[in-house]
Parts: C-alpha cells; sequence; structure tokens
C-alpha cells in the first residue's frame, strides 16, 4: 500500500514537470503549476498519515524508506512548495509586466519548479545513500538555470557560483558515499544492500570507526556546503538575492533542510560505528562546531548588508547553523526543537520572502536604503514584513521563539559555554535587522502600485501557523516529532 | 612475493591517472587540456575492465563500457563542439606559476595518502591503496579549478573530479549498485549541457569566456 502512495507522491511531480515542459508557455501554465503541487501537498498528507499510523516502512525493494522524521520533512516541502507556487502566480506575472522576464523564461521557471520538487521528495524518501547523492545533485541542476533566469550579469555570477561551489562540495559528499560504502561493504557484502540506509543502520556498530569518521567528515562538508554552513556558504547570499524571489522562497526554506536531513542521515550511522570508541561524539561535536560558526558569522555579516534578499539570505545561514548546532548537541530535547525549528524556519522564513518579493517589485529596488513607508502603500505587505521579521527573530509567541528557546535552554545544561555566543549573535542578529526592517515598513514611502493583486495570503498562512506553534503545539504533533528525535538517536 | 598481473595493471593505471591529473593542472593549451580529459577517461575505462575482469564482477563491465562511452566519446565531443561553436578552439591560457602550483600539489597528494592511510591497510580488496591515489586526483581536480580564470577549464576541472570519484568507486570499493552509478552518470551528462548552455549565456553578458569578469557579488 505505502508504494501505491509514495508513488503518488513522486509522480505528481514528475507528471507536473513533463505536463509543464510541454504547456510552460501557455497562459494557464502557472494554474497547472499550482494544481500539480495541490497534488503532491495530498499524496504528502496521505502518506505522512499513514507513516504515523503505522510506523517506518521501505517501499520498492527497499529503495525507498518513510519514517517519522523525513516524512515531517516531506510535509513540509509538499506544503511550503505548494503555497510557493501561489504566490509565484501573481509574482511572475507582475515580473512579466515589467518586462523583467519573458515568456520562455517562464516555461523554463515551471517545469524546473516540479522538476525540483521531485528531486528533493527523491532525497527525503531515498533509503540508498547513493540515490540520495544523485538526487541532491539534481537538485542543484534543476534550480541553477532559475539562479541565473533574470541573465543579468549578476545573475549569471551568481548561478556560476552556484553551479561550481555546490558541484565542489557534493563531489566530496560522493567521496564520503563511496566511503561509507567501503566500510559497508565489508559487513553486507557487495551489491546493492550496502548502500541501503536500513540495512547500514541495523549493522552500524560493526562498521569501521575510522572509515566512518573520514566519510562523516567528507559529508559534510559535502552537504554541508548546500546547508550554507561557515565557511562554505558563499554561494548561498548570491543565489538568494539574484535569482527571483519564488525561487529565493524555496532554496532557502526547502533544498537547505533536505542537505540537512543527508547529514542527519550520515550522522545516525557514525554515531553507531564510534557508540563504544573515546570519540563517541565526533560527529556531533564536528556539526556543534560548524553550527557555532555559521551562527556567529552569518550575524556579524547580517549588519553590512544593503540588499534586502541578502540579508534575509544570511538570516538562512544563522538559523540553519543553529539548527546544526542543536542536531550536534543530541539528546532528545535537542533534537526535537531542531526538527521545529527546521519546521518554523521554513514557514517563516519563506513568507518573508514572499512579502519581500511583493515589497521589492513596489519599490522597484531591492536595496533597503530605498526601500520606505511599505505599510502607507500597502499595509498587508508592511504587515506581512513586520510580522514575519518579529517572528524570524524569535518573538515570542511565535514558534520560532519556542525552538529557539528550548536550544538555548538545553545549551545552557549540556554546553554552558556555548549560552553566551548563542546569546551574543542571537543579540546582534535581532538589531541588525530589526533596524533595518523598520524604516521599510513605515514612514514616507516612494513606492508604486502593482498590475497585478499581490498573493499575500500564503504569506499570512504561514505566519499563522508559526503563530499557532508558538502558542499550543497540538499533542499529536507533538508526539510525532518524539518519535522522529527517537529515530534519529536523541 | 609477486602480484598477479592484473594488479600490477590496475597499479599502473592508477599512477597514470594521476600523472594525467599533474599534466592537467599544468597544460595551458585549452584543446590540449580536453584531450587529456578524454585520456584520463579512457584510463579510468581500463582499470575498470581489469577489475571487472579480475574479480569477475559482471556490472562492472557495464560501468567500464559506460565510461568509455560517456567520457571518453560523449563528453569530450560535447566539449569540442562547444569550442567550435564558441570560436575559442586555440584559446590560451595564462597561468601563473606553474611550479608553485605543481608543489601544492604534490602537497595534496602526500596528504591524500595519509589520510587514506589506515584505511587502505584495513582492505583486503585486490585494489587497496588505490583510494589515497583516487583521492589525490580528485583534489588535484579541484586545485586546477581553483587556479584557472577561465570557464571551459574550469568546466573540465570539474569532470575530472568526477573521474578521480568514479575512480574510487570501481577500483577502491568493486563498484556502486548500477543504480547509482547509472544516477551519477546522467547527473554529469545533464551537469556538462547546463554548463554549455553558461558558456553562451556568459558570454553573451561578459563578452569573453574569462570568470575573472564576474566580481560584482561581493561582501563588503
Amino acid at each position: 500500500m505505502i508504494d501505491l502512495e509514495l508513488m503518488a507522491l513522486l509522480l505528481a511531480p514528475l507528471t507536473g514537470g513533463l505536463l509543464l515542459a510541454a504547456f510552460g508557455s501557455r497562459s494557464w501554465a502557472a494554474e497547472l503549476n499550482s494544481a500539480m503541487s495541490f497534488c503532491t501537498l495530498i499524496a504528502a498528507v496521505v502518506l505522512t498519515i499513514r507513516v504515523i499510523d503505522s510506523g517506518p516502512q521501505v517501499a520498492f525493494s527497499e529503495e525507498f524508506f518513510i519514517d517519522q522524521f523525513n516524512v515531517f520533512l516531506v510535509a513540509l516541502t509538499a506544503f511550503v512548495a505548494f503555497t510557493t507556487s501561489l504566490f509565484s502566480r501573481p509574482y511572475m506575472r507582475i515580473e512579466q509586466h515589467h518586462g523583467k522576464l519573458t515568456i520562455p523564461m517562464l516555461h523554463l521557471y515551471y517545469s524546473m519548479y516540479q522538476l525540483f520538487t521531485l528531486a528533493m521528495l527523491v532525497a527525503l524518501t531515498s533509503n540508498n545513500m547513493g540515490i540520495i547523492w544523485v538526487a541532491m545533485e539534481a537538485a542543484t541542476l534543476t534550480t541553477v538555470l532559475l539562479v541565473s533566469l533574470y541573465r543579468t550579469p549578476s545573475s549569471i555570477e551568481a548561478a556560476w557560483k552556484y553551479f561550481i561551489l555546490c558541484g565542489v562540495g557534493i563531489a566530496l559528499a560522493l567521496f564520503g558515499t563511496i566511503l561509507l560504502y567501503f566500510a559497508a561493504e565489508r559487513v553486507l557484502g557487495e551489491g546493492g544492500t550496502a548502500l541501503l540506509w536500513t540495512h547500514l543502520n541495523q549493522v552500524k556498530a560493526g562498521l569501521e570507526p575510522t572509515v566512518l569518521k573520514l566519510a562523516f567528515v567528507f559529508l559534510l562538508v559535502g552537504y554541508g556546503t548546500k546547508i550554507g554552513l561557515v565557511p562554505l556558504h558563499s554561494w548561498l547570499p548570491d543565489a538568494h538575492a539574484e535569482g527571483p524571489t519564488p525561487v529565493s522562497a524555496v532554496l532557502s526554506g526547502l533544498l537547505l533542510n533536505v542537505a540537512l536531513c543527508a547529514v542527519m542521515r550520515s550522522k545516525v550511522l557514525v554515531d553507531g560505528a564510534l557508540g563504544s570508541t573515546a570519540s563517541r561524539h565526533f560527529a556531533g561535536n564536528l556539526m556543534m562546531g560548524f553550527g557555532l560558526l555559521s551562527v556567529v558569522v552569518a550575524a556579524l555579516f547580517l549588519s553590512r548588508q544593503k540588499d534586502i534578499k541578502r540579508m534575509f539570505a544570511y538570516s538562512s545561514i544563522e538559523h540553519m547553523g543553529l539548527v546544526t548546532f542543536a542536531f550536534g548537541m543530541g539528546g532528545p530535547v535537542a533534537t526535537f526543537a531542531a526538527m521545529l525549528h527546521m519546521t518554523v524556519h521554513s514557514l517563516t522564513k519563506s513568507a518573508i520572502f514572499f512579502a519581500v518579493g511583493h515589497a521589492v517589485q513596489k519599490a522597484g529596488t531591492q536595496q533597503m536604503e530605498n526601500i520606505r513607508g511599505m505599510m502607507q502603500i500597502s499595509p498587508t505587505v508592511g504587515w506581512g514584513l513586520m510580522l514575519g521579521t518579529l517572528a524570524i527573530l524569535g518573538m515570542p509567541p511565535f514558534g520560532v521563539f519556542a525552538s529557539e528557546f528550548l536550544i538555548i535552554t538545553t545549551a545552557m545544561h549540556d554546553y554552558p559555554w556555548t549560552t553566551p555566543i548563542l546569546l551574543i549573535a542571537l543579540g546582534i542578529a535581532f538589531a541588525a535587522i530589526f533596524g533595518k526592517v523598520q524604516p521599510m515598513v513605515f514612514g514616507e514611502t516612494t513606492a508604486r502600485r502593482l498590475p497585478h493583486q499581490p498573493a499575500l495570503i500564503p504569506v499570512f498562512a504561514h505566519l499563522l501557523l508559526v503563530l499557532i506553534l508558538g502558542l499550543y503545539m497540538p499533542r499529536y504533533l507533538a508526539d510525532w516529532y518524539r518519535q522522529a528525535a527517537a529515530l534519529l538517536g536523541g | 612475493m609477486t602480484m598477479p598481473y592484473s594488479i600490477q595493471i590496475i597499479n599502473l593505471l592508477a599512477s597514470l591517472l594521476l600523472l594525467i591529473a599533474f599534466a592537467m593542472l599544468s597544460q595551458r593549451r585549452i584543446l590540449s587540456l580536453i584531450n587529456l580529459f578524454a585520456w584520463q577517461g579512457l584510463v579510468l575505462s581500463l582499470s575498470t575492465f581489469v577489475v571487472a575482469y579480475s574479480t569477475g564482477q559482471h556490472h562492472l563491465y557495464y560501468s567500464a563500457a559506460l565510461t568509455l562511452l560517456l567520457k571518453v566519446l560523449v563528453l569530450p565531443w560535447l566539449l569540442h563542439r562547444l569550442m567550435r561553436k564558441l570560436n575559442v578552439r586555440w584559446d590560451v591560457e595564462t597561468l601563473i606559476n606553474i611550479p608553485a602550483t605543481m608543489l601544492v600539489g604534490i602537497g595534496l597528494v602526500i596528504f591524500s595518502f595519509n589520510l587514506a592511510a589506515p584505511i587502505s591497510q584495513l582492505s583486503e580488496s585486490i585494489t587497496r591503496g588505490l583510494i589515497g591515489i583516487a583521492l589525490a586526483s580528485v583534489l588535484l581536480s579541484m586545485l586546477m579549478m581553483l587556479t584557472r580564470r577561465k570557464a571551459i577549464p574550469q568546466v573540465v576541472g570539474f569532470l575530472a573530479m568526477e573521474n578521480g570519484l568514479f575512480f574510487a568507486a570501481t577500483s577502491a570499493t568493486h563498484g556502486m549498485p548500477m543504480v547509482v552509478e547509472l544516477g551519477i552518470a546522467l547527473d554529469v551528462l545533464v551537469a556538462t549541457f547546463i554548463f554549455g548552455i553558461f558558456f553562451f549565456q556568459i558570454r553573451e553578458t561578459f563578452d569573453s569566456l574569462d570568470i575573472s569578469n564576474m566580481e560584482k557579488l561581493k561582501d563588503d
């Protein structure tokens, strides 16, 4: 049965990609894009209910594996992909109206958007560490032409940088995968099963610790490039700032999570292999180090940004650093908090990018000093931006506050020396972002009216969810996250 | 103790692979660079074939054939075609300080061998010790990407890096599962096509394939 649901989940974006490759230049392509994303969402919901009911399962001769951990990312991915497709419909039409995009560009955008969703879903659900790598690379390939969609010199530069850096990074991850296979082959024998995560998970205690350690370093550095961990992050602000805003929203809200999921799969194996040795926390310590460095460096860079999308890209680095740090600490509470933070960050950051997208269209520039008084011309965009900013900065009662609070209290308990560093970094980030967003929202305006009605329902839908997660977490959701945390060895 | 011929051949091919990686590092002419890449692909294909023969793993024959087709024929042909279309067939790149680059390269080889030493001791397979060479050629290709300022040599470096990885996958282990290898091959092929599209976009926008023209995006 699970085969059927999984097939629906993967076939929906695949069909969407093919249909839009054929009909992407028609006037109803945007509606088709949303419809296919909606089908994916339905399939994801059905799959999620099934997995929560009956636990982890394998499908298609064990090539796919769904448990509580990845199904939560599947649901999140499908949801944000759907709302982003709703947002992109008017957004891309306005861009076309402003003469920045042509029909062939939109054609490319729609079909690649669906294929990108497919690549992410395959990377999330695959049980084969090799296929996870292939799908991660495919996710880069489908988005690289979207980053350079506007064909401006800076967008082409950003896309080239994205391509080359992520290409090199992901090559290192492949080397890590090969080392993992090398270790697994000795235990599981040659052939297909030695890369299957479920099999590896069963024999992880018997995997050679030295090889696994080296493999994890390569996997973390490789997939870490994708997550945007400092010092491997330099592609991320460029790609987010220069690509079309819907692409920034899905890159920031979804792709980074998917890469992190691959790292967590590897971490479970390494932790198992090193369980009885002195360097038990090797993987966790590495992740904590990278995470902490990312939080600090991103916070310092925030105040120097002039471009609004660049600034929020740095904020993504900061939050992914925080999640990586929390996963690195391990233990049930930190892992739970990390997953909650992944959820609320995805929802909030994509909502912010939606609001930013329309604000930029109204102001006609991405330079923050020229965006002024959004509240005056369009209260919805203004409020969306303001509330989104407050949410991402960890203001109560939004969900980001809850997850950051959990992460910091755990850090205080387990690794007290990290607490002041985290708090100072979060403080700097707060001052930098709030100080810049405030005049953009309030004050006198020079903005113009838009030719199409902007889509702001997704913004407020996301923010509402984040608010609900902050105020009250439903029991089944908490149970679900707790089970997922337990699967990660928390 | 005498080693079986197959191991001697694989070791020979491995050293050829590394040698070609060094040759690429110092090659100025882009056309010769692509030819070197094709030679590297041939060496890779041969070594995969020998591993397949000596271990009796049938799926490695397919890998060897796939490598031959993709890395010796299709990709170099695509690159040649691109160069003709872009009219950069006789381009020569000025490389700064080749001896220094070479020294860094030697350093990388020593580093890789040290890193791989504990792993090589574990391996009982006939091809132990090759992980070091594979890692070295991956890092050398990466170094090549860093030192180049033009788009096409960077891409050749990218593809050569994939060669090193493939060598690790087939010779150090006995080949990844076929479905993974096919996926990787597909990714590489699509990546080359997209790189091709990019060459045109870059040339159209910057009037040359020189990446050093791109320096607008910086954090100040």
